[in-house]
């Protein structure tokens, strides 16, 4: 049972006017409670469930949609082998170069731009390689290896690990000894053991922002090659929810969801974690 | 990730070793605290036997608290490293090797202390003799404290860190491998996993055995 792409296109436009209306704080009767559409299985990335992002946006589209979601955080690239093997209904990942590769492969459906945070460089205080004053990220990680300062890696094939390995390609680097501590854990544990240790690392800024007990600093920021860009991807394949995983697919870019994930964190940061990215 | 002889070696280095130290506090208090006549033995005895329930995350937790180079114990620099990952399972496996122990004594004829002591024992031939006679309980012992401080993977993850190269054992490498997708290495090492556990167990099962046989002859 697959609903037609008018329907669903219908269903978005419907829901993200029932939530709009919601958001400006109409709660008139608008026809009673969706109908129950089941599970959907939303794989995602440790970022969107450690910067609190998920538990902001999901409950709304719980509510408007009918659909139940249960979301599995993990790496990005676990994320895709999930929906590869059709374990996942919908994806919200950031690594670019795989998710092509994950639509060419045929796996998905499709494919949309969400949002955008940026990586950030992080380190101890005293900055022992000096490298808040480095031009760009290569630069900053060719000095960090020079001085053979630690720097822990990820090493987990998520979407910060393969955006980290792109710097030191572009750095010119092949990191190795003593001083590259790699963890295989996610981002939170991984800046607390960069902290303990003295340690350089590369965070998105929304999981930096929201790890508490931290010792370490923001060193470098900004620049085109410390982006990091989330996409919704609705997985093809049999035996899955794929009406949900439209309609989450539409809610997720409606005007309304942008809005409030260009809002979310401002209030306890200062600053917003994450810009819209949906052309509206 | 690590080649799989190294996690191995890793793996088997802090656990034997947390188990041998293991073995040198627990027997003794278990001991004990079988024979001890004093005051508030049997609040003791739930503590111990508590200690043997203790999720070993938790011990995990309190461990790098302590380890943290903010803690107490900050200046030593043992989180993230080996030694405290063997001071963590040392600390999981004690109670264990403690309730056993002294469960085995108790499980004893009760009046064979008395004998010995009649017999002109003093107490350390006491206690000898009460070891060798609760040989099997005993190894029974060292088997769940190994068993217990090389399958834990709570206190592995928060102390050692997982960091390749130092301080990656099996069970957070199966948890890395699983965190990644790739369901083939975590089966690939856990396979390793139990045939390690296999072997060492094989062999104190063979010496209890012969024990046991030993004292039926």
């Amino acid at each position: 049972m697959r609903p037609s792409l008018a329907r669903t296109a219908a269903l978005a436009l419907a829901l993200s006017a029932a939530l709009v209306g919601a958001g400006c704080g109409g709660d008139d009767d608008n026809g009673g409670s969706p109908p129950d559409r089941g599970t959907m299985v939303l794989a995602t990335t440790t970022s969107t469930r450690d910067s609190g992002l998920l538990d902001a946006l999901l409950p709304a589209f719980e509510k408007a949609s009918g659909c139940s979601v249960k979301t599995l955080a993990v790496g990005s690239g676990e994320a895709m082998e999930l929906g590869a093997r059709g374990d996942a209904d919908v994806l919200l990942v950031h690594s670019p170069a795989d998710e092509e590769q994950f639509m060419e492969d045929g796996h998905g459906a499709s494919r949309k731009a969400v949002m955008h945070n940026d990586f950030v460089i992080v380190g101890p205080a005293d900055d022992p390689a000096g490298i808040s004053k480095a031009g760009d990220a290569p630069e900053a990680f060719a000095e960090i290896a020079d001085a053979r300062a630690n720097f822990a890696s990820r090493a987990d094939d998520s979407g910060t690990n393969a955006k980290e390995l792109e710097l030191w390609d572009a750095a010119g680097i092949k990191p190795k000894g003593s001083w590259y501590i790699e963890t295989g854990q996610g981002m939170g544990e991984t800046l607390t053991i960069a902290d303990q240790k003295d340690a350089y690392t590369l965070s998105d800024r929304g999981t930096f922002l929201a790890t508490d007990n931290l010792d370490s600093e923001l060193l470098l920021e900004g620049g085109k090659g410390l982006l990091n860009p989330y996409h919704v991807i609705v997985v093809k394949g049999d035996d899955l929810n794929t009406a949900c995983a439209r309609l989450f697919s539409s809610w997720i870019t409606s005007p309304g969801t942008q809005k409030t994930i260009a809002r979310f964190g401002v209030a306890k940061y200062g600053e917003p974690l994450f810009f819209p990215d949906a052309p509206a | 990730m690590d080649p799989v002889e190294d996690v191995l070696g890793r793996s088997a280095l802090v656990s034997v070793s947390a188990t041998l130290i293991a073995l040198a506090i627990g027997v003794p208090v278990g001991t004990w605290l079988a024979l001890a006549r004093i005051r508030g033995r049997a609040g003791l005895a739930v503590a111990v036997n508590t200690g043997m329930a203790v999720p070993t995350v938790v011990v995990g937790l309190l461990v790098a608290l302590v380890l943290w180079r903010s803690g107490p114990l900050g200046d030593l620099d043992l989180i993230y490293t080996l030694r405290g990952m063997v001071i963590a399972q040392v600390l999981i496996a004690t109670p264990l090797i403690a309730g056993i122990t002294m469960a085995g004594l108790q499980a004893l004829p009760p009046d064979l202390a008395e004998q010995l002591r009649a017999l002109g024992a003093n107490r350390a031939q006491l206690v000898v003799r009460l070891w060798l006679e609760a040989r099997v309980p005993l190894l029974a012992a060292a088997m769940a404290g190994f068993g217990h401080a090389i399958s834990e993977v709570g206190a592995a993850t928060i102390v050692g860190g997982n960091i390749h190269g130092q301080t990656q054992v099996m069970t957070t490498s199966i948890v890395e491998n699983v965190g990644r997708g790739d369901f083939g290495d975590a089966l690939v090492y856990a396979g390793v996993l139990l045939a390690l556990a296999f072997a060492i167990n094989a062999l104190l099962t063979s010496v209890q055995q012969r024990a046991a046989a030993w004292a039926q002859s």
